[in-house]
């Protein structure tokens, strides 16, 4: 992304990032002002739109919240408007906010989910259970491309990593009864791809993109192989796992709306909360963090005061491996315990559009992916209740998303500057 | 003439031999992976007897099902036995149409994986062109193509605009438009214009006869002109490429960016244009799907060709002629796979391995070289890296 794109800095004393902040800020005030005018003011009719919040056990409705479907579309679109203006004020004085433009967001979002669900019902918990039921996979895999991608190989292979994980974990937890040892053999099979990946992008230096496209092709071959071969007609020995049961824990999943969501889980999801944390510690905070990003940015850099590239990035993809392998067992013993075909379904490329759209940070990519499973859920949630938006559009809205991301519209998301440049000791810049 | 005949047999070695070893690999995972066999481990001979039989059904059926098969023969038709012939290059004439989009693009140093996503406009082009209207023999099935590359150029356009104008890596866009792409197939075969009368689920009426490719060996066998239409292709990428400015500028980009910028060649307008070449192929190639075999538009009508496509480039080099070939080969696999599934236990999944494989020896020579003892096999020097920067 290195070539005449990037407009030449300061018009009006402004450096290209602040330009680019500042219409993104246009852009937040403009659709702010369009769902106020198009959700809240436009629709001609008068129904109710009805919130139900779970506070304790599933399926008890503790709470509902009628509303007019048009006024709190308004109201909504007016809440996003005011903050998408505080923004452009602060931006004004030089205050960068996170907040106003989250706030700016989920304005404009509720205001549109008033208007679609008007004279509907929205299980507004079930929503968000349903959003980070569907976040999990992404969220794995899209760490599994920081670990790979900050230390400098282009992981497109998370797709692959979690059908094999998947795949593994099924299979070995029906052979052995057992979901320890699916639990246990899940990261090993993504990290044979990993290990795969590794040795041919590192020692051998071929182009990751293609290897990554071709090991996914290969999982799938794989995978679809030995389903119809062996997991369909010996079904009862092969493909009927056990699953996971979730583990409550204790005080914390008493917590009002986010406790029966956050922490009624089962142990895949615990060590996602935990690898979250534990991954952004590492890279920002350890020595390893700091040698894996300077290798990622600058590889002769970080030769020359004595890291070893390749060394370091091939443990890295390996990590990734686990990581994404792991996050395959939630679709086996995570949930349904049987595997069927190709059930990460595209997943793992969900993931990797996470990873660009929170822009290679561990943070940005675990928030892209809670937003692409919650437009997800959302879309699922709508296509039941029946709404005026084709669920199709909906469904495109990540992708679409993330293009808008890399064309530099609204933001600007820039790789790790090494990132799929093999590394060989004074050949490289 | 000796010379350059001995060169090119050098450059068939490494795709052979690639290609016999993944073959290998996928007999070796039909036998381990057969059950009946499975049962007999603890007697190795009777193990690797009833192992080795499994794995030779297999890949006779997919032979049958691929080339010839004499149990199709009638007695009044014996040519009815090359039925599978004309199935594999039923299956290889879209493929070879996607399998140029990729390469082309290659050459001019874009990885288009979105051949899929321009196949699908191209089909849903093509069809709705086909079904919709009523126009004189000839005159529909032109305009039918004409459309499919139209819409095909412009999905492919606008990844090399993207590309172009703001530096977004093509791989990511294309990853992301395929998506899109599906989801708008989904929802246009959702639409009234798009359902067939009487039915309810997602799949378009029939296009009309006058918008189908005519057949070639009469009505027993399905394979068409599209055959014709892929190789013309082929003709064009190779002079387009090899003989043409526009594709000295693309192969100047493909190679060195930089030097291509500095010698004068406009990137940005070279970007574009390659890709709307390669997107207006993978178009044709739906085209010629929905046109030559398939006639009605559904959910599953593009299939794998955009991603088989990528292989069949990588194994073919890139070159017109290696994707031709490559294709051919692996719509013979498609074709024969059917098959085989059909009369074996072996299922038709095995084929994607086995591509998977060729491609991945062929990126790693070192394995080939080390399988079969070889000094000096020709390498490619189209997998170099580069990453999302490059």
């Amino acid at each position: 992304m290195s070539n005449s794109a990037e407009p030449t800095p300061t018009t009006q004393g402004l450096s290209a990032t602040d330009r680019r902040r500042r219409r993104s800020i246009y852009v937040m005030v403009a659709l702010s002002a369009l769902s106020t005018v198009l959700f809240g003011i436009l629709p001609g009719s008068n129904q109710k739109v009805t919130y139900g919040f779970v506070l304790d056990k599933e399926w008890v409705l503790i709470h509902q919240w009628a509303l007019n479907a048009k006024s709190a579309s308004l109201g909504f679109g007016l809440l996003a408007l005011i903050a998408s203006i505080l923004g452009y004020q602060l931006f004004q004085r030089g205050i960068k906010s996170r907040l106003v433009g989250a706030v700016a967001s989920a304005g404009i979002l509720m205001s549109f989910l008033s208007w679609a669900a008007a004279g509907k019902f929205i299980p507004f918990t079930g929503l968000l259970q349903g959003a980070l039921f569907l976040s999990v996979p992404l969220i794995f895999g899209s760490m599994s491309g920081v670990l790979s991608e900050r230390s400098g190989v282009v992981n497109i292979a998370i797709e692959g990593q979690l059908l094999a994980g998947a795949f593994a974990s099924g299979v070995v937890a029906s052979l052995t009864h057992s979901t320890f040892w699916g639990l246990l053999v899940a990261p090993i099979a993504g990290s044979l791809i990993s290990l795969l990946l590794a040795v041919f992008a590192i020692n051998f230096g071929i182009d990751q993109i293609i290897l990554g496209f071709v090991l996914n092709v290969l999982v799938y071959g794989i995978t679809d192989f030995l389903y119809k071969m062996l997991l369909i007609p010996y079904q009862s020995t092969w493909n009927s796992g056990p699953t996971l049961a979730p583990i409550k824990i204790p005080f914390l999943w008493k917590i009002p709306v986010v406790g029966p969501i956050l922490f009624d889980q089962t142990i895949i999801v615990y060590l996602m909360y935990i690898g979250i944390f534990a991954l952004n510690f590492a890279l920002f905070r350890t020595k390893w963090g700091l040698r894996t990003r300077a290798v990622g940015e600058h590889p002769t850099a970080a030769d020359s005061v004595g890291i070893k590239v390749n060394r370091l990035r091939f443990r890295n993809v390996l990590i990734a491996g686990l990581v994404a392998g792991l996050g395959g067992a939630y679709f086996t013993v995570g949930l349904g315990g049987a595997f069927s075909k190709e059930m990460t379904a595209g997943k793992g490329f969900i993931a990797l559009a996470a990873l660009i759209f929170g822009r290679w940070s561990p943070w940005g990519a675990v928030g892209a992916a809670l937003i692409f499973g919650f437009a997800d859920n959302l879309q699922s949630v709508l296509g039941i209740i029946g709404t005026p938006i084709p669920s199709e559009f909906m469904l495109m809205a990540p992708y679409v998303a993330t293009i808008i991301a890399v064309t530099g519209f609204i933001g600007r998301v820039r790789a790790p500057a090494a990132d799929g440049a093999p590394y060989k000791r004074g050949e490289n810049h | 003439m000796r010379k350059p005949q001995l060169s090119s047999l050098r450059a068939l070695k490494l795709p052979v031999l690639a290609f016999l070893l993944a073959m290998f690999a996928g007999a070796l995972l039909i036998a381990f992976s057969d059950a009946p066999s499975l049962k007999k481990i603890g007697h190795p001979w009777q193990f690797i007897k009833s192992a080795s039989a499994a794995a030779g059904h297999a890949y006779f059926a997919l032979f049958q099902g691929a080339i010839y098969d004499h149990t199709l023969a009638t007695p009044h038709n014996p040519w009815l036995a090359f039925y599978p012939l004309s199935e594999t290059l039923v299956a290889a004439a879209p493929l070879i149409l996607a399998g140029l989009s990729v390469a082309l693009a290659f050459r001019a140093g874009l990885f288009n994986i979105g051949a899929q996503g321009q196949f699908i406009f191209g089909s849903i082009a093509a069809s709705y062109i086909g079904f919709h209207f009523h126009l004189p023999i000839g005159v529909h099935v032109i305009l039918a193509v004409i459309a499919a590359i139209v819409a095909g150029a412009i999905w492919g356009g606008l990844v090399g605009l993207l590309k172009a104008r703001t530096g977004a890596h093509e791989v990511i866009v294309t990853i992301m438009l395929n998506y899109v792409a599906l989801y708008f197939l989904m929802w246009v075969l959702g639409t009234t214009t798009f359902l067939r009368p009487g039915r309810k689920d997602p799949i378009a009426p029939d296009v009309a006869t006058s918008a189908r490719m005519p057949h070639l060996a009469g009505d027993n066998f399905r394979v068409n002109f599209g055959i014709f239409i892929a190789l013309a292709a082929a003709v064009f990428v190779w002079w387009l490429l090899s003989r043409s400015t526009w594709g000295f500028r693309f192969r100047a980009v493909g190679a060195n960016t930089a030097a291509a910028k500095t010698a004068g060649i406009s990137v940005p307008f070279v970007m574009t244009a390659a890709m709307v070449i390669s997107g207006a192929l993978a178009g044709l190639g739906g085209a010629v799907h929905v046109l030559g075999s398939d006639f009605s538009l559904s959910g599953g009508s593009a299939g794998n060709f955009g991603f088989d496509a990528v292989t069949v480039a990588l194994l073919g080099r890139a070159q017109p002629m290696g994707t031709v070939i490559a294709s051919i080969l692996f719509g013979a696999l498609r074709a024969g796979g059917s098959t085989m599934q059909a009369n074996t236990t072996t299922p038709i999944d095995i084929v994607l391995v086995i591509q998977a494989l060729v491609v991945l020896f062929i990126a790693a020579p070192s394995v080939v070289r080390f399988v079969f003892r070889l000094k000096n096999v020709k390498t490619g020097g189209e997998l170099v890296a580069k990453g999302w920067n490059g």
